[in-house]
């Protein structure tokens, strides 16, 4: 866990990519217990005006969310974490999926020994997430 | 056909108290390809502080809306339709993580139902106790309906 006296305003934690492939999408329903058929029936999601199936919005969330918990160490530490959904994730058909890039910055730091850190997640040129913030308690 | 304003202010139980169990916990890790220790070796859990092993962030989707919930917000008054359902926005405040052992109450409310050119926005807002009564967190939950406005 990065040290609270050691982390500044404009830390910045670097992009990583994630891949989100269909079956990646399945497994999420699975666990989740989210079985939206716009996340797995191509058929349905175009009928209702959708491009494609679309990833789960809260899978997203989760994936952008382990460049937080990865950085704190232990998941314990997230005392928030918001999003706003900007546009879906289309997920085709293939062995690619869409590749979220998601990278992170320490925007404030509080005296109670917290830090907020804003999320930024793209795929391709498009943001995703919009207002993506967690708030972390270090040591 | 849009969302009954009715419903606004609606407040009641999700469903019995779930409890969370550490397979719950290690399954959506997994889902979300996490390999966190704390998410699924109790023993590291309990070096970091905690009595079992820790649930990630947004895990309790799974207990709340994510899994349909079972509330009522799926009762067919509202009109909800969910193949029409995006999702807007959505957050998390924790007053302690949530972890394996938990016994956890959600009671959801309807804070808001908003006309949005032709979307209808609705907020639902998720409140989660422990077996002990104590709040552990607050869901805050944007749906966005398209064309129902």
């Amino acid at each position: 866990m990065p040290a609270f006296s050691e982390v500044e305003v404009g830390t910045e934690i670097p992009a990583r990519d994630f891949q989100l492939k269909r079956d990646n999408l399945v497994r999420y329903a699975g666990a989740s217990g989210d079985f939206n058929i716009i996340h797995w029936n191509e058929r349905v999601a175009k009928s209702v005006g959708l491009p494609n199936v679309i990833a789960h919005g809260m899978l997203t969330m989760a994936t952008a969310g382990r460049v937080v918990t990865d950085w704190a160490g232990d998941p314990g530490r997230v005392v928030s974490y918001g999003v706003r959904f900007s546009r879906p994730v289309v997920v085709e058909d293939d062995d690619q999926g869409a590749t979220l890039t998601v990278s992170g910055v320490v925007e404030e730091k509080h005296d109670d020994g917290t830090v907020v850190v804003g999320l930024t997640a793209v795929v391709g040129e498009n943001k995703v997430l919009m207002g993506a913030k967690a708030v972390v308690r270090l040591s | 056909m849009p969302l009954n304003r009715d419903y606004i202010g609606r407040k009641a139980p999700v469903g019995e108290p779930v409890e969370i169990t550490r397979g719950d916990i290690r399954r959506f890790a997994a889902a979300i390809g996490d390999d966190n220790p704390l998410y699924t070796d109790r023993a590291a859990a309990q070096a970091a502080g905690y009595a079992d092993v820790v649930a990630p962030p947004t895990f309790l989707i799974s207990a709340s809306t994510g899994g349909g919930g079972g509330g009522f917000i799926l009762e067919p008054e509202l009109g909800l339709n969910f193949a029409m359902v995006v999702h807007g926005e959505e957050a998390f405040a924790f007053d302690r993580p949530v972890v394996a052992g938990d016994v956890l109450t959600l009671e959801q409310r309807i804070d808001d139902i908003t006309a949005k050119g032709s979307n209808e926005l609705m907020t639902l807002v998720t409140e989660v106790t422990d077996q002990a009564g104590a709040h552990v967190a607050t869901i805050t939950n944007t749906i966005v309906s398209r064309g129902t406005a």
